[in-house]
């Protein structure tokens, strides 16, 4: 499935040269993760499955930190018997970094169906990362049941009462948000209007230097609505972003690595560390896709992301765990 | 069996206002067939996705698919817990109506049970 084109979206903000057509690329979608590294307006994007093509120029920088999505812990179907067995591979994939991560994003679905104990085997074998923090954000299998009561008492101690937050690191601004909540009949991810009102308040004070990163568990653009791969008001969020030079949007929910670069604004959507699911339309439902077994770890994955203060680029890598 | 309430339905609807003896015989298969009446949860769809109930019949939703989903009353009449492969919901309807619902971790998927 993995194609042999450059896992590599440049964008330039300052040069009208490369890829500003604000097109969908779907890259070679098998891969365990990203690596992003942020330097001077450009979003450079690798898969940690071709190490070989990452310039090691562009991996240095002020800051990385690797994001993870869609553990799944439970989920014990043929796609992938052994989920447990994967997180901890993907750990591996981590430690293995030339360079450790600062701290770990993980982009939701921690669970597969909200139970206490699937929480804590994701959290045990997760404090073998070589990053000790980690950032999450609920998919909608961590709120089952409950209304997410069970996953803001682990994950969101700190946040804003509806599980948003922000924090700053060496200069990046991150937002976590939460679009998994009170999903209406027919409709898609929904981040809520007091949500998007704190939003505005966020990033009202930063100077438009700031590069800012967004992480949600679905998708904040229009992958595929048919599937319900997209945000109801995705749009209106990313209007407070506007004045800023650099956005890097962080999503998973769809088991794929795609990207888009729309202006100022750079999509990436980060493998599971599960099961894969299918290509949008290219199966009758978006349910776990079985793959042969030798080729599971092939399609599951993480990804690195590097930032490099004063050349405002962010290189996103993903990398298998094959 | 869904396709027997079906048409039974339809037989109600279109035919019972005319035809008077076959009323009688088709109410009754019908009462007998819908007190059960199943949907099954496939590849992401509710099927079918929408049926039609006498007053007091009960509901099964049965999820077939390898992903949990849920049975949640758009208007908050019911509401399951997530039903993972294999497991159940029922719900018994008291009430003539229409009751449209959705899966709460999907909402793409929407479904609808009259109650006559």
């Amino acid at each position: 499935m993995a194609s042999n084109t450059k896992d590599e979206i440049l964008h330039d903000h300052n040069h009208d040269g490369i890829d500003r057509r604000g097109f969908l690329k779907c890259m070679a979608w098998a891969g365990t993760g990203a690596l992003c590294v942020i330097k001077g307006g450009v979003l450079k994007s690798y898969s940690m499955s071709r190490p070989s093509e990452m310039n090691p120029a562009d991996m240095k920088g002020e800051l990385s930190f690797v994001q993870i999505s869609d553990s799944h812990m439970g989920f014990n179907k043929p796609a992938n018997p052994d989920v447990a067995a994967t997180l901890e591979a993907a750990v591996d994939k981590i430690n293995a970094l030339s360079r450790p991560p600062e701290f770990l994003l993980h982009t939701g679905d921690i669970s597969h169906l909200s139970k206490p104990e699937e929480f804590d085997t994701v959290e045990q074998i997760l404090k073998r990362a070589s990053a000790k923090d980690v950032f999450y954000v609920p998919g909608e299998h961590d709120v089952l049941n409950d209304d997410g009561k069970q996953y803001h008492e682990r994950f969101a101690k700190g946040a804003q009462e509806g599980g948003w937050y922000s924090f700053e690191k060496k200069g990046v601004h991150f937002v976590g948000l939460v679009n998994v909540m009170n999903l209406k009949a027919g409709g898609l991810g929904t981040l809520g209007h007091e949500q998007l009102e704190w939003l505005e308040k966020d990033v009202k004070p930063l100077k438009s230097s700031t590069p800012i990163v967004v992480f949600a568990h679905i998708p904040l653009w229009a992958v595929y609505p048919e599937w319900g791969w997209g945000t109801e008001d995705s749009a209106e969020a990313l209007g407070y972003l506007k004045k800023f030079g650099s956005v890097t949007v962080l999503n998973g929910h769809i088991h794929q690595i795609m990207q888009k670069v729309e202006g100022n604004v750079t999509f990436h959507t980060a493998c599971s560390t599960a099961f894969p699911q299918p290509k949008p339309g290219e199966a009758p439902s978006p349910g776990p896709m079985k793959v042969p077994a030798e080729q599971l770890r092939s399609v599951l994955g993480i990804t690195d992301v590097n930032y490099v203060s004063g050349q405002h680029a962010l290189a996103v890598v993903d990398s298998t765990l094959a | 069996m869904r396709r027997t309430v079906f048409l039974a339905s339809l037989l109600v609807m279109g035919l019972g206002g005319i035809v008077a003896e076959p009323r009688s015989f088709v109410t009754s298969a019908q009462e007998k067939a819908a007190s059960t009446a199943e949907v099954k949860i496939d590849n992401f769809v509710f099927g079918p996705a929408a049926i039609i109930v006498p007053v007091g019949a009960t509901v099964t939703w049965i999820n077939r698919d390898d992903i949990p989903h849920t049975v949640v009353s758009t208007e908050k009449v019911f509401k399951s817990k997530v039903l993972d492969t294999d497991e159940k919901f029922s719900y018994t309807f008291t009430k003539a109506g229409e009751y449209p619902y959705f899966c709460s971790i999907h909402p793409k998927m929407t479904g609808k049970v009259v109650v006559q």
